[in-house]
């Protein structure tokens, strides 16, 4: 907590010496110029209000999924050897009762070769080629964030890491080290209602998931690597990554908690020009590196996992976009042998999603529409938002997260309580 | 590097008569039917001329769309050009300034001139470090939503048209451009005033499928920047709409010698200093 408030502090006192060069009239005021020359900060940002309800009454949850006021701030620094960027969230929130500070990136970027760059620090990661569907992303995600209907920015959460990039003429490398495991944002009961397998029902607050996650410092890191090239506009990549299920991937059922497991991930994926659209295909194999043989019914088993994906605009202002996705468990009989009956998994997990993206009034409103749909698990989770920018800094927003299904503990499905509508205004300076 | 060398060279002598003529064009103006190029000529170099000049090319760009109403929406970015081939493709980098909500944001467009091939093209999204692949899409829509069209910023393939020189004054070729595809585009067909000295277009008239004219591009004040006849005003009214975009280019540069690299995913995902500066 003295850490953050420090880092306020910082940000405050940068922010006041941003804004003094208006008003600069005297020697002192030309000192601080010049040393802000120097050292030239760019501040940006915005301030939004945020609240939403859900649509079904959930005895584990509050009736608000989301009541928050948020300030976004952001510094650049640009110098001849590097670039800085410190950028971070105050809020309020009104579900939890707290006020919290969420430092988003905290960084240096630095171009020392022709060949090589670095960005070392706190730091938003992506790469693959789905949409909001990733397999060998195994950056954290904050899932809590993107069901209570924050803006998509907050799926992706921070990691501490840093990335080095080698290029080439023949082909470019990414290697991302972190040095301590940063996991998701997951489900854990504390604002959004889930299926517990361990109680057999719904669960909430009442039943906080608590975990136990590899902490320790260059010891329980990752790694994750991409090797990728273009050519001709086709983007081919190779990934590979060591470290553990990003969300619990298993328990620990003496102690009750959820733990994260080893796991490595080697994967690949290509993406271009295909028709009058763009055409993506990628796959990963998920190797549960704690349960090689998936005889452990505590470990998540191995699996293959895969996604084809197609995107054109099918009118003015118009764009469709369909993905299927597949998730092929391994060692399969084990896992069925393992289990007790009737908590057994499907083998296989099949998702579609399907993404609509209307632009109208001079693409000032965004309407946008996304589902995703598993047939095997028979539940649904529809993302509608309309999003109409009132003006160049002022921005209004409603939107809904919608989940519905068949059986009560599928992915989908289980959410089903959360089922929520937002409104936002936000306001970018 | 020849081939550069070349057009540079064309570009510049193209660009020279024009200027030594300005102080005694009043002779030359009584002949006006001497030596009129032929309608290819014609609109080969006001292409080169509009969107071809030098080998590669950045401006700081601020556009103010005002709609009937009379509100305003501002948006400003830096754009950098390179020319693969002139008259050919080319690679445009652009850097989003304003509105808050779009800076830092990128969007990369390698153009294709040959018919039947898509553009390429690439949105970065800082917040989400994302890297998303654009369809191809319908060329005669908005850019960023003003009244500029992304075939206004990018350049119309010539083959698209046929072309005839329709009037020919002291100053002004008149051509009038109708699509081999009329269904694939909102207009008939549209006239450009091209300046008989520099080439430059200096009037695009657009008319719909009425024959009425509802749309117009103006080159409201034209510099001359290291050579190059550049237009640094441009102007396009939507008379249905009585919406109007003013296009403003400053601080431009040619011949820059921006590095092949800067088009590509490195830079998308973290910016050259020639956008950011």
């Amino acid at each position: 907590m003295i850490r953050l408030r420090h880092t306020l502090i910082v940000v405050v006192i940068a922010a006041t010496a941003y804004s003094l060069p208006a008003s600069a009239q005297n020697d002192n005021q030309n000192t601080l110029d010049s040393f802000l020359r120097e050292l030239p900060v760019e501040m940006h940002g915005f301030y939004e209000i945020r609240s939403g309800y859900r649509l079904r009454k959930d005895k584990y949850e509050k009736d608000m999924s989301v009541m928050e006021t948020r300030l976004q701030v952001d510094l650049a620094s640009s110098l001849d050897w590097a670039d800085l960027k410190v950028k971070g969230d105050v809020i309020g929130d009104m579900v939890t009762e707290q006020a919290d500070f969420d430092l988003r990136e905290a960084n240096i970027f630095a171009r020392p070769t022709d060949f090589m760059d670095i960005k070392v620090g706190r730091q938003i990661l992506t790469w693959g080629t789905g949409d909001l569907l990733f397999i060998n992303d195994l950056f954290p995600k904050d899932w809590q964030s993107f069901f209570i209907g924050r803006d998509t920015e907050y799926l992706k959460a921070p990691s501490d890491a840093a990335k080095v990039s080698l290029f080439s003429d023949f082909v470019n490398l990414d290697i991302v080290y972190t040095p301590q495991f940063d996991l998701d944002r997951f489900i854990s009961g504390e604002r959004i209602s889930y299926w517990n397998s361990n109680l057999g029902r719904l669960a909430g607050r009442d039943a906080i998931q608590g975990t136990n996650k590899p902490n320790r410092w260059f010891r329980d890191d990752e790694i994750a690597a991409r090797l990728y090239k273009n050519i001709n506009n086709y983007e081919l990549a190779f990934y590979g990554y060591r470290g553990y299920w990003k969300s619990p991937g298993g328990q620990n059922a003496a102690r009750n908690q959820a733990i994260f497991p080893d796991l490595n991930v080697y994967g690949a994926s290509i993406r271009g020009a295909v028709g009058k659209g763009i055409g993506n295909f990628e796959f990963g194999y998920y190797e549960s590196d704690d349960d090689q043989s998936g005889k452990n019914p505590l470990v998540n088993n191995s699996e293959l996992r895969f996604l084809a994906g197609y995107t054109q605009e099918i009118g003015r202002d118009f764009t469709a976009g369909f993905q299927y996705y597949v998730e092929h468990m391994l060692d399969y009989g084990q896992h069925k042998d393992s289990m007790p009956v009737g908590l057994d998994r499907d083998r296989n997990r099949h998702v579609a999603t399907v993404r609509l993206t209307k632009l109208l009034m001079n693409q000032n409103l965004r309407c946008s529409l996304f589902t995703y749909y598993s047939p095997s698990d028979k539940d649904v989770y529809m993302r509608p938002n309309l999003n109409y920018k009132a003006t160049d800094s002022l921005a209004l927003e409603a939107g809904a997260n919608i989940f519905f299904g068949d059986y009560p503990s599928t992915f989908f499905s289980q959410f089903q309580n959360n089922t929520n509508i937002y409104v936002a205004l936000r306001y970018s300076f | 590097m020849t081939k550069y060398v070349a057009t540079a060279l064309i570009l510049f002598v193209l660009t020279l008569p024009g200027l030594a003529a300005e102080p005694n064009s009043a002779p030359e103006a009584k002949s006006p039917s001497l030596d009129i190029p032929d309608v290819n000529t014609i609109v080969n170099k006001a292409n080169l001329v509009a969107y071809y000049q030098g080998e590669d090319g950045k401006a700081k760009v601020t556009m103010t769309i005002t709609n009937k109403q009379g509100q305003k929406r501002e948006r400003e970015f830096i754009i950098l050009r390179k020319d693969v081939n002139d008259g050919g493709d080319q690679k445009y980098f652009i850097y989003f300034q304003r509105p808050a909500d779009v800076r830092r944001m990128v969007y990369m467009v390698h153009k294709h001139t040959e018919l039947q091939k898509d553009d390429d093209r690439w949105l970065y999204l800082p917040a989400l470090d994302l890297v998303k692949r654009v369809a191809a899409g319908d060329k005669r829509t908005s850019f960023v939503g003003s009244d500029f069209l992304y075939e206004d910023v990018s350049g119309r393939s010539l083959a698209e048209d046929t072309h005839e020189l329709i009037e020919t004054t002291d100053d002004l070729f008149v051509i009038k451009n109708v699509p081999k595809k009329a269904d694939s585009v909102e207009f008939s067909y549209y006239n450009v005033s091209i300046d008989r000295k520099t080439y430059v277009p200096m009037k695009m008239d657009y008319f719909d499928k009425e024959g009425k004219l509802y749309r117009i591009i103006e080159s409201k004040k034209i510099e001359v920047i290291q050579e190059f006849p550049t237009v640094v005003i441009s102007e396009v009214r939507d008379l249905k709409t009585g919406s109007k975009t003013e296009m403003e280019f400053g601080n431009v540069k040619y011949n820059i010698n921006l590095n092949e690299e800067i088009f590509t995913e490195r830079y998308l995902r973290q910016p050259p200093r020639e956008a950011t500066r």
